[in-house]
């Protein structure tokens, strides 16, 4: 075994809202994730889901414990830090607020890559477009998002999620407002993606099908992870 | 760069807000090129009347003191008793002050010249006027006759007199008749050569031009001068300039800025109300970019909240919302700039002054615009850069 230390890994983490009287959302999370993991986390809604994967994204500061990627820790970091460190490690697939609107496919796959280089650049249009055509979006390169259908922005959110080539790509509920033939497309991307590089992923979902093919589910119960291991040894589901 | 990049999507992105907002600043800025170009043309053209018959500068020997009319206590007296000739005292070596008036910083032209009363006739008619006599090439750079002469020539030599148009009309005489001219017990003969209408209805119906010669020996003053007068380059600095020149002569000197206070007070309250159409025209625009742009910031919280999450730093966020001002205001600089000058052509034609747009008029109502883009586009930037991404992309507050 190699000692390299894992992609992700939470210690202890802890995460409260509210000022005066605060109310612990997450009650000690420890979590590894290493290179090339499909983890699906599930869990009942308000469960704490979202709220940690805002702290592995980096979006939000745990109230206690501690993260680190690739054995960076990230409390130490200001927000330039964990602005640079997400933009290069990272990738995000959220359940709304797909794309900007505002831009055209090709940019809007691009802007990851223009948000670490400064701006956009021609060179980007080639790494953007063989994702696209990847996904069977090549024709839509140059369309507005709104002119595509939603099974098709989410597959370009994809795309813009793994611009970067990211280590890690956390999904929130991404097949949520997609119908099953059309989240079975996403699922099947996504593990296409996952087989031939060495990204990882974290993805949250109600969906069972999409859990059961994944490589490992992770169950978060009022704040406290209940489960971690195969889908395949899973008690219960709902 | 991407801070521009994307302002620029943003406000495409939102056109109908985006155009609706520009036009307010292009109007705003339109108004403020055509008050500016308005009021700036009435002012140049106030001076232009004002000091295109007067000197900026007059360098004359005090008068003898005035007689009393009557004194009695808090009851003013009359200083000048016209047209009875006041006695003036002689201007003792005056072309060296001349010279030294020359020699003023600022001074661009000098001119010594002997003026008095006189009474003109020609048939039954009989004028009150001014003797005027001058060396024809100094005067006209004082006061610009040939460039307003209506008939003849300017030309001061030998019995050559120059009038104005009212003058000339009350005397019945136009160009090639001579002209009786008395003053105390000398009196001359003077032939016209030229008409001139200086839009001054003082000079157009008083003043008989002549040569210094003429005027000297009319006047009883052979030999002497009554004032000198000189041209400045930069007209708000006659008053300084005057009282460096009075300090070099040691000879009471007056500019027009003391001459005509009431013009100038007048001129500086103009341009007081002027700044305050500015000011407001300003804060509406400023009012204007800074509510369509905290509204944008609200509706693009889940867009901001990806930005965010795609590895876009505060600084570009905050660098996007600065740049839809800038270009607010850029833009609306450009076309308000074209509407106003085009407003000002318009009504140049029945307007009865000169409408400028200067390049300068131009240059201010550009920073000016993009400042206030800048400025007004400030708080809602700093509220996007501040936002919590992770709420901004959860959809809550
Ligand atoms: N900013 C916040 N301030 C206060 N409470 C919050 C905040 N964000 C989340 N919560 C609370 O934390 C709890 C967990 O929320 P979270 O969104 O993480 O749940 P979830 O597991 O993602 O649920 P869902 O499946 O419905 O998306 C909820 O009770 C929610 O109300
Ligand atoms: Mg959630």
């Amino acid at each position: 075994m190699t000692m390299t230390p894992p992609l992700l890994e939470l210690e202890g983490v802890r995460k409260s809202y509210g000022n005066g009287v605060t109310t612990e959302i997450l009650h000690g999370i420890d979590l590894s994730i290493r290179q090339g993991d499909l983890v699906a986390l599930i869990g009942p809604s308000g469960s704490g889901k979202s709220t940690l994967l805002n702290l592995i994204g980096l979006l939000d500061r745990p109230t206690r414990g501690r993260i680190a990627i690739e054995g960076q820790a990230a409390e130490h970091l200001d927000d330039r830090a964990l602005t640079a460190l997400r933009g290069d490690k990272l990738g995000f697939i959220f359940q709304a607020h797909h794309l900007l609107p505002g831009l055209t496919v090709l940019e809007n796959v691009m802007l990851p890559s223009a948000a670490s280089r400064g701006g956009f650049h021609p060179s980007m249009r080639a790494p953007a477009e063989a994702l696209l055509s990847g996904m069977g979006l090549g024709d839509w390169v140059d369309a507005w998002p709104r002119q595509l259908s939603g099974g098709m922005q989410q597959r370009v959110a994809v795309a813009r999620a793994l611009m970067n080539q990211p280590a890690l790509v956390l999904a929130d509920e991404p097949t949520g407002n997609l119908d099953t033939a059309t989240s079975n497309q996403v699922v099947d991307l996504l593990r296409e993606r996952n087989a031939e590089s060495a990204t990882a992923f974290l993805i949250v979902t109600h969906d069972p099908t999409l859990a059961r093919r994944c490589d490992r589910v992770v169950e978060l119960v009022d704040g406290v992870v209940v489960y971690d291991g195969a889908p395949s040894g899973m008690k219960s589901w709902d | 760069m991407l801070a521009l990049q994307l302002a620029w999507r943003f406000l495409r992105e939102g056109r109908t807000q985006s155009l609706l907002i520009l036009a307010g600043v292009t109007i705003g800025i339109a108004a403020f090129v055509f008050v500016s170009a308005i009021i700036e043309g009435l002012q140049v053209n106030l001076l232009e009347q004002t000091l295109g018959s007067q000197a900026h500068i007059t360098v004359a020997p005090e008068e003898a003191p005035p007689r009393a009319l009557m004194r009695a206590p808090g009851v003013a007296f009359a200083r000048r008793i016209a047209p009875s000739e006041p006695r003036r005292r002689p201007f003792d070596q005056w072309q060296r002050a001349v010279r030294r008036v020359e020699a003023t910083d600022g001074v661009v032209a000098v001119c010594p010249k002997v003026s008095g009363s006189a009474l003109a006739y020609r048939g039954a008619a009989e004028e009150a006027v001014k003797v005027v006599g001058a060396d024809a090439a100094r005067l006209r750079r004082i006061v610009d006759i040939p460039a307003n002469l209506v008939e003849g020539q300017y030309r001061l030599g030998g019995d050559e007199v120059v009038v104005g148009t009212s003058l000339a009309d009350k005397l019945g005489a136009r160009v090639g008749d001579p002209i009786r001219v008395r003053s105390g017990d000398r009196e001359s003969v003077l032939r016209i050569v030229g008409i001139f209408d200086i839009g001054n209805e003082m000079v157009n119906g008083r003043w008989m031009v002549t040569s210094l010669r003429n005027a000297q020996t009319l006047l009883g003053r052979v030999g002497d001068i009554t004032e000198i007068d000189a041209r400045v380059a930069d007209v708000y600095e006659a008053e300084r300039i005057a009282r460096e020149v009075e300090a070099r002569t040691g000879v009471p000197t007056e500019s027009w800025m003391e001459r005509n206070r009431d013009l100038l007070t007048g001129l500086r309250s103009q341009d007081a109300s002027t700044t305050m159409i500015r000011v407001f025209v300003l804060l509406a625009v400023a009012m204007g970019i800074a509510s369509v742009l905290s509204v944008s910031v609200v509706q693009r919280r889940g867009q901001i909240g990806i930005l965010r999450a795609v590895g876009t730093s505060r600084q570009i966020v905050l660098g996007v919302f600065l740049w839809q001002g800038v270009l607010f205001g850029l833009v609306g600089a450009v076309l308000g700039s074209l509407v106003g000058a085009l407003a000002g052509e318009l009504i140049e034609t029945s307007a009865l002054f000169d409408i400028t747009v200067t390049p300068r008029l131009l240059f201010t109502a550009l920073g000016v615009s993009v400042a206030t883009g800048v400025l007004a586009a400030y708080l809602p930037a700093r509220r996007a850069a501040r936002l919590d991404p992770a709420a901004a992309i959860r959809g809550d507050e």
